[in-house]
């Protein structure tokens, strides 16, 4: 909660993505701070999720410069699977692979990496699915689980590596409402143990209670950032005003 | 049909034998052959997927006879008297190639259509959590997508068994081949081609219900 201004984690300036002739991002220059949670806003299409994907690389970055703990990710000759073992992803869609069960699904990673052993990688695994309370399925298939329970193993999965950031591409946009508070709740208790976090998501009432800081935007651009209370209290940009009285 | 079965009998399980070698042979090499164009054509390489999509193409718009007679008599003649090699094919040799390559370049079709039924996520989970490309389509992509692979495969095998018949033209004695020459010295068409007919049930009915066990051992757990 309590971000520590003092250490830069992710550093982006002048950040430019397109796709052919389509202009994503147009000039997206912030910095995210160890253990601060930044929550995007913004309507569909303003370049959200691009961000969050230059962030590790899933999508090559156009122009501009985004520094990952130390790492310039716009570089294409670093060693990105490096740096992607420090940044977990959370995906609207949770991604779990579809052929290995719970436990394996999160003792993949750290043991095929040489990160921990085969009986070190399924321990930290159980301790994983028991902070998101899934002890009970480790044996269980994807299939045979419910979207909120899904995404709290992607979750638990994206732990397993040990990472300092962790990035939430709408994690709670595929569920149904019932199953959106779990998910929350899990992420909230990450939140308090100081994981610096960067959450595009549309829980407006999420964002409020948890974030640090809001960015909103729109059209490949921020429009605007602050506090919960600055952003989405007080908005001043009338992009945002009318984006927060349209899903409000 | 008894006689012809006391008489000839062994000469045909001889030449199912052949049938089953030359199959084996050619699905090997097809297999190979058809995991590697498979792969080259879904990479992020446009000159990999060009070269993919111009063997495929090429190979399978050729039909497989005029494949066999050019590998079998095309290419040593062009080596021996138009290069001045002195190289010859066996028919054996000839005929796995012709497979393979043609059956290869179906495989490689069913291969690559299978990696893209996996979704994208899978892959991008994988690479998310630190995993290179082509580990996470070993651990993660390859194992979803042979799952859907299986029964297009199966149903490649079996052309491909059948298909070997087509070699009989370059002299290979395999079931066709030899029954010819059964009927050449008895006369007994029905007789001879029902026997060969039956026996090819019994190579691909043992195929398709292994296959069968198979596909359903995959599936367990899911």
């Amino acid at each position: 909660m309590a971000a520590n201004k003092e250490k830069v984690k992710i550093h982006v300036s002048h950040l430019k993505k397109s796709f052919g002739k389509l202009e994503v991002l147009k000039d997206i220059s912030t910095d995210i701070y160890e253990g601060e949670v930044v929550v995007i806003l913004g309507p569909s299409g303003s370049g959200k999720s691009t961000f969050l994907r230059c962030l590790n690389q899933l999508e090559e970055i156009t122009a501009g410069d985004a520094v990952v703990d130390g790492v310039n990710v716009a570089h294409k000759n670093i060693n990105i699977n490096k740096v992607r073992e420090n940044i977990g992803m959370v995906f609207q869609h949770f991604n779990l692979f579809g052929n290995m069960n719970v436990l394996r699904n999160l003792m993949l990673a750290p043991v095929d990496l040489k990160k921990a052993g085969k009986a070190e990688a399924k321990e930290q695994a159980m301790a994983m699915l028991r902070k998101v309370g899934m002890e009970e399925k480790a044996e269980a298939y994807p299939s045979q689980l419910s979207g909120g329970q899904k995404q709290r193993v992607a979750i638990a999965r994206a732990l397993c590596m040990k990472p300092d950031i962790m990035l939430f591409d709408e994690p709670t946009s595929a569920l149904d409402p019932e199953m959106v508070g779990e998910v929350l709740q899990v992420m909230k208790d990450l939140a308090a143990d100081g994981m610096t976090m960067v959450i595009v998501t549309h829980e407006i009432g999420f964002a409020r209670e948890v974030a640090d800081r809001v960015i909103f935007m729109d059209g490949g651009y921020i429009v605007e950032e602050g506090t919960p209370q600055e952003v989405i209290l007080n908005p001043k940009e009338p992009r945002t005003i009318d984006f927060l009285n349209k899903v409000l | 049909m008894a006689l012809i079965l006391t008489k000839y009998g062994g000469l045909l399980l001889q030449a199912m034998g052949q049938t089953l070698l030359l199959a084996l042979w050619g699905l090997f090499f097809a297999c190979i052959l058809g995991m590697i164009l498979g792969l080259m054509s879904v990479v992020r390489n446009t000159v990999c997927n060009i070269i993919a999509m111009i063997f495929v193409d090429a190979i399978r718009s050729v039909p497989m006879i005029v494949l066999a007679y050019f590998i079998f008599f095309g290419v040593p003649y062009a080596l021996n008297n138009m290069m001045g090699m002195s190289f010859t094919l066996t028919a054996l040799q000839a005929g796995t190639v012709a497979l393979a390559l043609n059956c290869g370049a179906y495989m490689a079709e069913i291969i690559r259509a299978g990696i893209q039924s996996v979704d994208k996520g899978q892959m991008e989970a994988a690479r998310s959590l630190g995993l290179p490309y082509w580990r996470a389509m070993q651990r993660v992509v390859l194992p979803q997508a042979i799952r859907t692979m299986i029964p297009s495969i199966v149903n490649q095998f079996i052309i491909t068994l059948k298909d070997t018949s087509i070699l009989s033209v370059i002299g290979f004695p395999e079931l066709v081949n030899t029954a010819k020459n059964v009927i050449a010295n008895t006369f007994k068409s029905f007789q001879v081609w029902a026997i060969v007919a039956v026996m090819y049930m019994i190579i691909i009915l043992t195929l398709s219900k292994l296959a069968k066990v198979l596909e359903r051992r995959l599936n367990r757990g899911r």
